[in-house]
C-alpha cells in the first residue's frame, strides 16, 4: 500500500494549482485517469474573469453583484466575495507564472465582455485561455519534476471514509488494471464535472463524475445536483463549445429570418445576456418553429460582420472548429449552433477552504478536500457566469491548498483495511463481469444521454421528468445485466466505459429528482410548469444523502445572504 | 446524401496475445459527415469493444487522438473519414517513434521526457522582484509567442519526425516549438542560456528541416517555423560556438566564394578546424563514402559566374544590415 500525505484526484486547474502550493512542503501526488495538460479545463475558451480595470471601470463590488445575481441569488454570497475579491490576484500570479495573456495598447492584459458582466472583465489568451492557463500550470509542474508523484492513466475507484475521516482513495492503474490503495493524510477532490450524461454536450469524454460519484458512495451528500448549465453556442448535434467570447467581440445570434431575437429576451444586454437565458431564448424559438436548417432544429451563431482579421485575431479557435466539424467558413456564413450541457453548478459541499461537509448542518468529513467543478462551494449558484468557472478553479485550487499545508501536518496516517478496500473495488468489477449481457453498455449510455438532453434539458416539467425517473429507474435495472466484453488487463477501456456509465447513472437520477423536488424556475433549471422563482420556498440548497438501498433522500439548506438580497433578475 | 461503406483496417496489437503488431479490418456503413474518432468509437460500440485508443475532449484542445491516418499523424477528432478514404478503405495505426503498448495507444513517457530538457517553464529574472500588478507586454510581444503557445501536446510531430526515427537523442520538435515559446518571451530572462544549450548537439541544429512536424501539426504551433525562427535568433545574438551554426557559417562562406558547396571545407568547418577529436570521427565517414566513390572531387572548382553570386552575397549583407 502506497502512502502520501496529500492525493489528489485531478489534473485540470484546481488540481495543479493545490499541488503547486503543497509540493515541496508536504508528499503530495496527483492521480489523472488522462494525462495533466488532457484535463478539460484545457477547453475552456474565452477567457477568466478579474475586475482588472484595464479596459473600463471595474470594481469587485460589481463583479460580485454580477456573480450573485447571475446565480439568480442560489449563490452563498460570502463566498462569492472570496471569488470576486481574490480575482485580480489570481491573474497576476498567473502571468507572473508566465501565462500569455492578449495585451492592450497599453501592454496590460486585455479584458472583453462577456455574458451577464457589467464590465469588460474577462481576461483572454485569444479563445484559448483555459489551455494558455493549463499549460502554464502544466509548465510549473516540470519545475517540481521528482518532487511531484503524478500517477497518469489511473482511475479513482473508491473514496476510503470511516467514521468522518478520510483515509485515502482506491485507484486502478489503466495500463494494467490493476488496483491500489493510496493511503492519505488528506484527499482532494478537483476531477471535474458531470456533462457527460448529456447527450448535446460540450464535455470531454473523460468528464463522467468519478469523483463526485465516489465521495457520494462514500456518505458524502451531494448538492444543487439538479443545477446543469446548457452553454448557447454548442456547435449544432455535435455539442462543441463555440466561445461566449464571440458573442462578446460582437458576434451576433439570428434565427431563420436573419432576425436578431435576443431583442425579444434581454433587451438590454442582447447576445450577453447570461447563459441560462440566451440557451432558453434559443430553444423558444426553435420550439416556436423559427429555427434554421432543414428540420428548424438550430439557430445561427453570425459573425460575418466582425471581418476576417478579427475572427483570426480573436477567435481563430471558433474558425477552425467551425471550419473541420461542419465545413462551414464562419468569415462567410453564419455558422448552426444549438444549447449544449456545459457546466455542472451541482456536486461535493465545501466550506470556503473547500473542506467537505459531511452533512447539512455543517460538520466536515476531515481530511476531504474538493475543488473546481466537482465542487459545490456554492459560487456559481443556480447559473454560472462565462469566465467564473476558471476563476474559481485556480481561487479555490490555491486555498484548498493553503488549508492543507496549515492542517495536514496535525493528521495522521487513518488506518486502511487495504484487503477490505481492494476486494470492495474488485466485487464493483466483478459485477460487471456477472451480467447475462442481454444489455449492452453503449445502447444504455447513449439511451441515458438522450433522456438527460430531452427530458431533463433547457426546459423541464413534470411530465418530461417523471418519465425520466422512471426510466432512468429502468436503466439502472438494465445496467444490472451488461456484460464487460474485453477480459484484458491492459488499457481496458470497455471496463473503463462501464465504471464510468455506472457513475453516470447514478448521478443522472440526482438531477432528475432534485429538479422534480424543486418546484420554481431558477437559474439554469427551468419549469414550464412552475414558470417564476420562488425565494420563500425554494430560496435554499437541495442536498441529497445516498440511503442504504442505493436510493436517496433530499434535505435542504439555506442560501448565505451576506449584501444583496434577492430581487427580480431581469437583463 | 447517402450512407457509404468504408473499412477500416486498423492495427491491432493485444501485449497479452500478440507477438507482433496485425491488421484487422472492420466494415462500416457511415453517415456523410463523421469524424475519425465517431467512426472509431462506433467501431468499439458495435464490433469490436477490445480496441484501444486515447480521445477526451474531442474538439480539438486536449490532445490525446493523435494516431496515424494513412500512414500520417492527425487528430483523429477533427479529421472527416470522407477526407480520407482511399478505394473504399481507411487505415488506422499508432503514433510513430514511440512504443506501441496496445493497439492506438503509445508509451508517451519518452514524449513527456523531451520536454524537460527544454526547461519548459517561464524564468523571470530572479533578481527583479514581480510587479505587483502583470508585467507589461506588447500585443506584438505576445503574438511572437502565440503560434507557439497553441501547442497542445499531441505529439503528432514526434510521431512523424524523420530525425528521431534514426536518433532518439533529439530533443524532437514539440520541445523546441515549447522552447521557441519561452526564448522569444518577453518576460523570460533566460534567453542567451536556452540558446546556447539549444544550439548544442540534441538540439535546434538536428533538425533536418523535412517539414513533417509543420504538416502534420494541427495547431498554429508549426514547429519547422519555431525552428527556423531559433536558428535564426541563435546566429544573430553570436552563438557561433557550435557545430550547427559553424556549419551555417561554412555554407556561406563556401558559396559565397565559389558559388558552390565545397564538400571538403564543409564537414571540418563544422566540427571545427582545432577539435582533433571531432575531425578524426568524421575521417571514416570519408573513408566510406571513398570506398563507395561517393566522396566530392578532392579540388573544388567554381562556377563560370562566381562574381554573379558574389554580387548578391554583398547586396545580402547591405540588406541585413
Amino acid at each position: 500500500m502506497n502512502s502520501h500525505d496529500v492525493v489528489i484526484v485531478g489534473s485540470g486547474l484546481a488540481g495543479l494549482r493545490a499541488a503547486m502550493e503543497l509540493v515541496g512542503h508536504l508528499d503530495v501526488a496527483v492521480v489523472t485517469k488522462v494525462y495533466p495538460s488532457r484535463s478539460h479545463s484545457g477547453a475552456a475558451q474565452g477567457g477568466v474573469a478579474a475586475s482588472l480595470g484595464n479596459v473600463d471601470d471595474d470594481s469587485v463590488e460589481a463583479h460580485i453583484y454580477d456573480t450573485v445575481k447571475g446565480a439568480d441569488y442560489l449563490g452563498d454570497q460570502d463566498s462569492i466575495e472570496i471569488l470576486c475579491g481574490d480575482a485580480p490576484r489570481t491573474i497576476y500570479e498567473m502571468e507572473h507564472l508566465g501565462c500569455a495573456f492578449s495585451r492592450t495598447e497599453e501592454n496590460k492584459i486585455n479584458q472583453r465582455a462577456f455574458g451577464g458582466h457589467s464590465a469588460q472583465r474577462a481576461c483572454f489568451s485569444a479563445d484559448r485561455t483555459g489551455h494558455a492557463l493549463l499549460h502554464t500550470l502544466f509548465e510549473q509542474s516540470y519545475k517540481q519534476r521528482g518532487k511531484l508523484q503524478i500517477y497518469s492513466e489511473w482511475h479513482m475507484n473508491r473514496l476510503i471514509v470511516e467514521d468522518g475521516v478520510c483515509r485515502g482513495v482506491v485507484v486502478m492503474d489503466i495500463r494494467t488494471s490493476k488496483l491500489e490503495v493510496l493511503q492519505a493524510k488528506a484527499v482532494l477532490f478537483a476531477s471535474g464535472g458531470y456533462g457527460q450524461a448529456f447527450k448535446i454536450t460540450s464535455n470531454a469524454a473523460a468528464n463522467t463524475g468519478d469523483g463526485i460519484v465516489a465521495a457520494y458512495r462514500a456518505g458524502v451528500p451531494l448538492q444543487d445536483m439538479e443545477f446543469v448549465q446548457f452553454h448557447p453556442t454548442g456547435l449544432y448535434q455535435h455539442g462543441i463549445l463555440l466561445t461566449e467570447g464571440a458573442r462578446g467581440e460582437g458576434g451576433y445570434l439570428i434565427n431563420e429570418d436573419g432576425d436578431r431575437f435576443m431583442s425579444k429576451y434581454a433587451p438590454s444586454k442582447m447576445e450577453l445576456g447570461p447563459r441560462d437565458i440566451v440557451s432558453r431564448s434559443e430553444q423558444t424559438e426553435i420550439n416556436e418553429g423559427r429555427g434554421a436548417g432543414p428540420n428548424k432544429d438550430y439557430v445561427l451563431l453570425d459573425l460575418r460582420h466582425l471581418g476576417r482579421a478579427k475572427i483570426m485575431e480573436r477567435l481563430p479557435q471558433v474558425f477552425h472548429l467551425a471550419q473541420d466539424f461542419i465545413g462551414v467558413d464562419c468569415i462567410e456564413k453564419p455558422v448552426p449552433i444549438q444549447p449544449t450541457a456545459h457546466y455542472s453548478m451541482g456536486g461535493i459541499p465545501a466550506d470556503n477552504d473547500c473542506q467537505v461537509y459531511l452533512d447539512d448542518k455543517g460538520a466536515h468529513v476531515t481530511g476531504f478536500f474538493a475543488a473546481g467543478e466537482c465542487s459545490c462551494i456554492s459560487v456559481h449558484g443556480a447559473n454560472r457566469l462565462g469566465t467564473n468557472s476558471l476563476l474559481e478553479a485556480l481561487v479555490f485550487g490555491r486555498r484548498a491548498g493553503k488549508k492543507m499545508l496549515d492542517v495536514v501536518p496535525g493528521l495522521q496516517l487513518a488506518p486502511v483495511d487495504e484487503e477490505r478496500e481492494l476486494a470492495a473495488a474488485r466485487r464493483e468489477i466483478d459485477e460487471l463481469y456477472a451480467g447475462d449481457g442481454t444489455e449492452d453498455i453503449s445502447v444504455i449510455r447513449e439511451e441515458l444521454k438522450q433522456t438527460m438532453t430531452l427530458q431533463a434539458g433547457v426546459y423541464r416539467d413534470a411530465s418530461r421528468m417523471e418519465p425520466a425517473q422512471t426510466k432512468l429507474d429502468q436503466l439502472r435495472k438494465r445496467f444490472a445485466k451488461v456484460c464487460v466484453k474485453d477480459q484484458g488487463k491492459s488499457f481496458n477501456f470497455n471496463l473503463l466505459e462501464a465504471l464510468e456509465l455506472s457513475n453516470m447513472l447514478e448521478y443522472s437520477e440526482l438531477i432528475v429528482d432534485g429538479g422534480l423536488a424543486r418546484q420554481e424556475s431558477r437559474g439554469a433549471h427551468f419549469r414550464t410548469d412552475y414558470p417564476t422563482r420562488d425565494d420563500e420556498n425554494w430560496m435554499k440548497h437541495t442536498m441529497a444523502f445516498r440511503t442504504e438501498d442505493g436510493g436517496h433522500e433530499l434535505r435542504y439548506k439555506p442560501v448565505k445572504v451576506t449584501r444583496f438580497e434577492p430581487e427580480e433578475r431581469k437583463y | 446524401m447517402a450512407s457509404s461503406k468504408v473499412t477500416f483496417r486498423i492495427q491491432r496489437f493485444d501485449p497479452e496475445k500478440d507477438e507482433a503488431p496485425r491488421d484487422q479490418d472492420f466494415q462500416l456503413e457511415l453517415e456523410p459527415g463523421i469524424t475519425i474518432l465517431k467512426a472509431l468509437n462506433k467501431i468499439q460500440a458495435e464490433l469490436d469493444p477490445t480496441l484501444a485508443l486515447r480521445y477526451s475532449c474531442g474538439s480539438a484542445i486536449c490532445g490525446s487522438c493523435a494516431m496515424k491516418v494513412n500512414g500520417h499523424a492527425r487528430l483523429v477528432c477533427k479529421t472527416q473519414v470522407s477526407d480520407c478514404v482511399k478505394d473504399g478503405v481507411l487505415r488506422v495505426g499508432p503514433m510513430g517513434n514511440l512504443r506501441v503498448l496496445k493497439d492506438l495507444v503509445v508509451d508517451m513517457e519518452p514524449f513527456w521526457d523531451s520536454l524537460d530538457k527544454v526547461k519548459p517553464y517561464l524564468a523571470p529574472d530572479p533578481a527583479q522582484a514581480a510587479p505587483e500588478k502583470e508585467r507589461l507586454q506588447s500585443p506584438e510581444e505576445f503574438l511572437r509567442i502565440d503560434p507557439s503557445t497553441t501547442c497542445i501536446l499531441c505529439g503528432a510531430c514526434y510521431s512523424d519526425c524523420n530525425v528521431l526515427e534514426v536518433d532518439k537523442s533529439f530533443v524532437g520538435p514539440a520541445s523546441l516549438a515549447k522552447a521557441h515559446r519561452f526564448i522569444f518571451d518577453s518576460r523570460d530572462a533566460e534567453t542567451t542560456e536556452r540558446l546556447r544549450k539549444i544550439s548544442e548537439k540534441t538540439g535546434v541544429w538536428d533538425c533536418t528541416h523535412c517539414g513533417e512536424c509543420s504538416t502534420r501539426c494541427p495547431t498554429e504551433a508549426k514547429p519547422l517555423e519555431r525552428i527556423e525562427e531559433i536558428r535564426v535568433k541563435a546566429m544573430t545574438e553570436g552563438h557561433h560556438g557550435n557545430a550547427g551554426a559553424r556549419h551555417v557559417l561554412g555554407f556561406r562562406e563556401t558559396v559565397g566564394r565559389r558559388g558552390l558547396l565545397d564538400e571538403n571545407y564543409l564537414p571540418a568547418r563544422s566540427v571545427g578546424f582545432f577539435n582533433i577529436p571531432g575531425l578524426l570521427s568524421i575521417i571514416p565517414v570519408g573513408l566510406r563514402m571513398m570506398k563507395r566513390r561517393k566522396n566530392p572531387p578532392l579540388r573544388p572548382h567554381s562556377i563560370d559566374k562566381v562574381d554573379e553570386v558574389k554580387k548578391t552575397f554583398a547586396r545580402f549583407e547591405e540588406l541585413r544590415k
